[in-house]
């Protein structure tokens, strides 16, 4: 075994282009666990937490790129939380505050699981994930880079190096179920982003289908009957319908941790919920 | 290959297997076994330390990670003038029992108490998610985080 603390991102590509079969290690929060209970070999590694390319974020007007190795503690934090409020949000549900320390963003993405707590806020956002090889950079829609339960688009010596947000006018709110209320995998969870200047709303599901879904046709209803210009919440009866479509674009099923018929259900309070969050006064409003 | 980490204020440098994981490095190699290992998947907590003043759950980190990083170990705490006061207050709180989780359980709230100010019941609770405790029932426990806070 040969482990390779990458210092940039250079050298990690180059690392992964010699050993196209080297695993990717960030936090570890996924990745050791699943060696310690002997789930997965580890022959070659490369880690990333040192890659200092990988950690910061910056913000290029509307648009904030956050590295890879960003981390949810970090994307919890004062600075970043305004920016997206519901990356923030999901985040600060991420396990307890030692996994919050390492677990990170591209951990997150590249894990792919249905109850990954970033990926419907990413999916709601319409984020970009930024491929990087030695052979250049992709960019993959985050709708087309979760292919299914635990895996992603990305090809051997390939790896997640940035995840572009884009930073919106209007309120979010992130909202999930679980069994219990400490360190807890979702059970059912759903992202709402409001964007004030395109006068929509966009709506994301996670832990209902085996990748992150939105609700289209929930989302044009409630793009069409909020009063934009009084920004006032819609009355009972579309909430009642927007939480309706919102359930009926989950595709659940019974595992371990809830029915399916569970899972509807709760994401349709989790709708309900969400929109008369948003359109309350004093709801989180990004800059 | 060659690890050198900052154990306790003390460069420690050590020939480890790539594989070997900081956990067992402290233990193993270092001596230094007030770092227990409950789980190792990263849910009981009772492996946490510091690692550059943040806590960290040291059964899934590689040694090799922690290269050049400083490390903060239960062991590490008290000074020459006797228990660091979050000690103090575990001891005189009660708050342990049979002990295990006490390791990280100190840590962790040391990290905690570190990081916010205004802490109050709810919030030393859910600070502590991270760390199980079989024994006390966790009501001491936050008694002493509190206790240590004044
Ligand atoms: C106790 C506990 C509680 C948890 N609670 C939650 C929770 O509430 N919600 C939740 O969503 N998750 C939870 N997790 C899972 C985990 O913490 C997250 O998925 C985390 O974001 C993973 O990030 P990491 O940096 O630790 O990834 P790692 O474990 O380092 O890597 C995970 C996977 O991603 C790959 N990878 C990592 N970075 C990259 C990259 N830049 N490019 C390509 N591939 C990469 C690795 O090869 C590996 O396959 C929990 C885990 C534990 C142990
Ligand atoms: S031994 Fe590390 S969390 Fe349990
Ligand atoms: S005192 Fe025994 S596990 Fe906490």
């Amino acid at each position: 075994m040969t482990v390779t603390i990458a210092r940039t991102l250079d050298d990690a590509c180059a690392a992964l282009a010699d050993r196209p079969d080297a695993v990717v290690l960030a936090g570890g929060t996924d990745l050791m666990v699943e060696v310690n209970r002997g789930l997965r070999r580890m022959d070659d590694v490369v880690a990333l937490d040192r890659v200092a390319e990988l950690r910061g974020w910056d913000r290029d007007g509307d648009e904030l790129r956050l590295g890879a190795a960003t981390t949810c503690a970090e994307l919890a934090g004062d600075e970043l939380a305004p920016l997206v409020p519901a990356l923030a949000q999901a985040a600060r549900t991420v396990g307890s505050p030692q996994i919050r320390n390492a677990a990170t963003i591209g951990g997150n993405l590249a894990t792919a699981s249905p109850a990954g707590d970033t990926l419907p806020v990413l999916a709601a956002l319409d984020a970009v994930v930024e491929v990087r090889s030695v052979h250049g950079t992709r960019d993959v829609p985050i709708d087309g880079f979760v292919t299914g339960v635990k895996s992603n688009a990305l090809a051997p010596g390939e790896l997640i190096a940035a995840v572009r947000v884009p930073i919106l006018d209007g309120p979010q709110e992130f909202l999930k179920v679980g069994t219990r209320n400490a360190m807890v995998i979702s059970v059912a969870s759903l992202a709402l982003v409001v964007d004030r200047a395109g006068r929509n709303v966009r709506v994301a599901l996670g832990s209902v289908a085996p990748v992150p879904v939105r609700a289209v046709e929930a989302e044009v209803l409630a793009s069409d009957r909020i009063d934009w210009d009084a920004g006032a919440a819609p009355g009972p009866v579309v909430v009642d319908r927007f939480a309706g479509l919102v359930a009926d674009a989950a595709r659940p099923i019974d595992d371990h941790r809830g029915t399916a018929a569970y899972r509807r259900h709760a994401v349709e309070v989790l709708a309900r919920r969400a929109l008369r969050r948003a359109f309350t006064a004093g709801s989180g409003v990004a800059a | 290959m060659e690890v050198s980490v900052t154990v306790n204020g003390t460069v420690r440098s050590a020939d480890v297997e790539p594989r070997t994981l900081l956990a067992h490095f402290l233990r193993d190699d270092l001596g230094l076994t007030g770092t227990n290992i409950g789980c190792d998947t990263s849910s009981c907590g009772a492996c946490t330390v510091l690692v550059d003043g943040r806590s960290a759950k040291s059964c899934t980190l590689l040694a090799a990670q922690a290269d050049g990083a400083e490390v903060t170990t239960i062991e590490g705490l008290a000074g020459e003038d006797g228990l660091h006061p979050m000690q103090q207050a575990f001891h005189e709180c009660h708050a342990l029992q049979c002990g295990y989780c006490t390791p990280g359980m100190v840590m962790a709230a040391v990290s905690l108490v570190d990081e916010y100010d205004d802490l109050d019941g709810d919030s030393v609770r859910e600070g502590l998610e991270g760390n199980l405790c079989r024994c006390t029932g966790y009501q001491n426990i936050v008694k002493a985080v509190l206790a240590a806070t004044e």
